[in-house]
């Protein structure tokens, strides 16, 4: 038998090749994908040197194109190209229809839990089109870095909920991107704007984007970037601007409001010229608004800066209630804010700007760029995150937006996990039986703040079974509701009495279902004519061989938790995977991987706590 | 990290009410950063899987340990007191009528002439409340070993924070309907 190599501890056994990874801000009008190249993180432009990709999908019977082309079709084919989609992500059809009420697309009802949109390409979801522009990003990236990306950052703004995460995560999955974390888009931000300034303290990041309102309070301290407190709107931002501004078009302009009057061309077209005038309205005092209308005339009118501010003013008036709410939820006043980050293109608005700064009493800052800041950090956090960063000191601790809970009795939600709790975290409950015999229990989760189901969000229905039949109340179910480091939940629950873990089938309530997914990412491979096998192949190989590459740096580090058996058993079957990823049989990959992390669960759980005892020893009080 | 291990031992404290939270917050740094997600995206599924626990529980320890309210209860827990919520609220008439008071003016506040200056000054009282029963807490948890009576006490005086952390957040509530109509 060979001797095994040990290098000195803290030491790599192969300091590791340069992995490529990305940040990649989704947004609601824009998209953007940032890398960081020598230390410092950029955007990523196309080839004809453009940085931002507007978030707009244009669907052909036989191809799709994504990004300014689509947008300027926007006009003359509204229905076939989808702008906005961030909106629909994790939302019913009737959040759509509540959330402003107006559907600018053909909306087909079905069996899914997830609306269809009709376009000319057959029916696509909103997970389907986000992937579509993530695709564009991805081979971006790809081209520009030279390489295939190990893995990459999507940002969501904090306030999502889980439907709307785990609708982000799939259109990455889809888009056959490594999703590594879903970062929160105002954290992002901070890491971006407190590692180029150096800032120690209390920050707030108010990021008013196209179509959602985000405010953190976080504190800065030597690297560590802690979420204190999140709160905002995920229906709220720039595009209702437009739409506020349309509507006085509409009535200047005497266009009937009732909706069946207003073609999809018109509203386009009114959206269009709205957000022209609210962007003239950034750097001028008035805007001129030329209308075409349907009967081919045009209608003239001008929109000054005041009329504006006038129509917008409720709109930034609620967000300074989440502002108010997250200053109380992380137990700090207005005037220990060091400094007010704006972030998003819609705080570009003068008089947001001047509310905003009303309300911190201080003025906020805009000399960083509010609309690439979030994908340069999530760019930061991305390189940090496939071990690039030699500077370790980088941890992001952020928190839950609103509180989970299940209903109880009487339509009643009990609070599990409340709203901006550090995660990951998970919480236990005990649950017993109602009835004689009962063997399956359902649960149903739900997010938000109030005390009535029917005022909270559904997340999903979790049935149990296998519960052992008993008498009624005997049975004691503990259910583990986990939130993890992306904000997304998952529940586990074991049967005390027996020691058995209890099945679980979710129905999510706004999601895609696994098989859902599984469906779409076959078909969207089959689309490009790859090859299944061969990409599923690939992916197990380079798994397998980041999972070698793992153990051997821990090997080396904390080899000497291990006895000799036990280093060889490991290396046994290591090695065992070292030959095996070499063939072509995925299946066998599978179990030679599976196999390898079984062999060395005792050895990563002494680790890990070896590390906890060191992370305290050597310290005493009088150093922190 | 055994299953037993108390939140003290994982922060290696001593088991005592009176804490330094600055030190505690540094502690708690110290151990996120060996233990977080993102220190291991590229590990192995078991490895991830592991990390999310290790740091779900030193979050839970964290916030038990931050928390006054919290903290008191986990002392007591530590010495075998249990918090069976429902059966044992036996709380003097006295505090449960000025809870039933206090409730009543809040419902009233909004027939009130200037609702947010009486809300004002009920979150005063309550805080100052708050504050009255966390002093009584901290004084009789300085005891090492407590005595069943003592126990008994010090739980009446945790429900009575939850209570009043109840009617806090309430307050709260109140607070932002008010100033979402202004």
């Amino acid at each position: 038998m060979a001797l095994l190599q040990i290098s000195e501890p803290g030491q790599s056994t192969n300091p590791h090749e340069h992995r490529l990874a990305a940040g990649i801000d989704l947004g609601t009008t824009n998209s953007l994908i940032a890398s960081v190249k020598s230390g410092l993180a950029e955007t990523l432009p196309d080839s004809q040197g453009c940085h931002t990709l507007p978030s707009v999908v244009r669907y052909f019977a036989n191809k799709i194109i994504v990004g300014a082309e689509a947008k300027s079709a926007a006009t003359e084919d509204p229905l076939n190209t989808i702008s906005s989609v961030k909106r629909y992500m994790g939302r019913g059809l009737k959040d759509i229809e509540e959330h402003g009420g107006r559907k600018p697309y053909d909306f087909v009802e079905n069996d899914s839990a997830v609306p269809r949109i009709q376009t000319v390409a057959g029916e696509v979801s909103p997970v389907e089109v986000s992937a579509e522009i993530l695709k564009i990003l991805k081979q971006r990236a790809e081209a520009s870095l030279g390489g295939s990306l190990t893995g990459v950052v999507i940002t969501v703004p904090a306030y999502f909920d889980d439907a709307q995460r785990q609708a982000t995560k799939d259109a990455g999955k889809l888009a056959g991107l490594n999703v590594l974390r879903l970062l929160n888009e105002p954290t992002a931000a901070a890491v971006a704007y407190g590692l180029d300034k150096k800032t120690e303290g209390v920050i707030a990041v108010y990021d008013l984007g196209g179509g959602t309102f985000d405010i953190s309070i976080l504190r800065l301290n030597k690297g560590v970037f802690e979420v204190m407190a999140t709160a905002g709107d995920t229906a709220l931002g720039g595009d209702d601007f437009d739409y506020i501004i349309s509507k006085w078009i509409m009535q200047q302009a005497k266009i009937s409001e009732k909706a069946n009057d207003v073609s999809h061309h018109q509203m386009r077209r009114l959206m269009r010229d709205a957000c022209s005038a609210k962007e003239t309205l950034t750097h001028s005092d008035v805007a001129e608004l030329n209308i075409e209308l349907d009967d081919g005339s045009t209608w003239r009118g001008l929109l000054t800066q005041d009329t504006f501010n006038q129509l917008i003013a409720p709109l930034i008036q609620k967000t300074l209630l989440p502002c108010r709410r997250a200053l109380r939820d992380a137990g700090v006043d207005a005037s220990e804010v060091q400094s007010v980050v704006m972030v998003g293109g819609s705080t570009r608005v003068p008089s947001v700007r001047d509310k905003v700064g009303e309300f911190f009493g201080q003025k906020p800052l805009t000399d960083i760029d509010p609309d690439t800041v979030v994908a340069m950090g999530a760019a930061i956090q991305a390189d940090a995150l496939v071990g690039n960063k030699s500077d370790g000191d980088l941890l992001l601790l952020d928190v839950i937006p609103l509180s989970l809970g299940l209903e109880t009795m009487g339509g009643l939600v009990e609070k599990v996990i409340s709203r901006n709790t550090t995660i990951p975290v998970a919480r236990a409950q005990d649950f017993t039986t109602f009835k004689d015999g009962q063997t399956a229990m359902s649960i149903h989760a739900l997010q938000g703040e109030r005390e009535l189901v029917s005022d909270c969000r559904s997340l999903g229905r979790f049935t149990l079974h296998g519960i052992p039949p008993m008498v009624a109340g005997a049975a004691r179910i503990r259910v583990t509701f986990q939130v993890d480091a992306d904000g997304l939940l998952s529940i586990t629950a074991r049967d005390e009495t027996s020691g058995v873990e209890s099945g679980i089938e979710v129905k999510p309530s706004y999601g895609l279902t696994d098989t859902e997914i599984e469906t779409m990412l076959r078909d969207s491979i089959e689309n490009a004519e790859d090859d299944v096998t061969a990409r599923m192949l690939r992916e197990q190989q380079i798994e397998a061989e980041r999972m070698l590459e793992a153990l051997d740096a821990a090997l080396a580090d904390d080899g000497d938790l291990l006895n000799a058996e036990e280093h060889q058993k490991i290396e046994l079957v290591a090695n065992a995977l070292r030959d095996i990823k070499q063939g072509n049989d995925v299946r066998a990959i599978k179990d030679a991987k599976a196999a390898l992390d079984n062999a060395a669960t005792e050895f990563v759980a002494r680790r890990m706590d070896g590390n906890i005892k060191k992370a305290l020893a050597g310290h005493n009080v009088n150093e922190f | 990290m055994a299953e037993t291990q108390t939140h003290f031992e994982l922060f290696e404290l001593p088991v005592s009410f009176e804490l330094d939270l600055q030190d505690l917050s540094q502690r708690y740094r110290e151990l996120q950063r060996t233990v977080h997600p993102d220190k291991f995206a590229n590990a192995s599924e078991h490895e991830r899987r592991l990390s999310v626990e290790k740091t779900a529980a030193i979050n839970e320890a964290y916030q038990t340990l931050k928390s006054p309210q919290h903290r008191a209860r986990y002392m007591l827990e530590l010495q075998s007191v249990s918090f069976d919520n429902e059966k044992d609220t036996a709380l003097d008439q006295d505090f449960l009528m000025e809870q039933i008071e206090l409730r009543e003016s809040l419902a009233e506040l909004s027939q009130s002439d200037d609702p947010l200056a009486n809300l004002n000054q009920i979150m005063v009282d309550i805080k100052k409340r708050i504050t009255l029963v966390l002093d009584d807490i901290r004084e009789q948890l300085a005891t090492e070993q407590l005595d069943d009576k003592q126990k008994n006490s010090v739980k009446q005086l945790v429900h009575k924070m939850q209570f009043l952390n109840k009617l806090q957040q309430e307050a709260e509530y109140q607070e932002e309907n008010l100033l979402d109509v202004i």
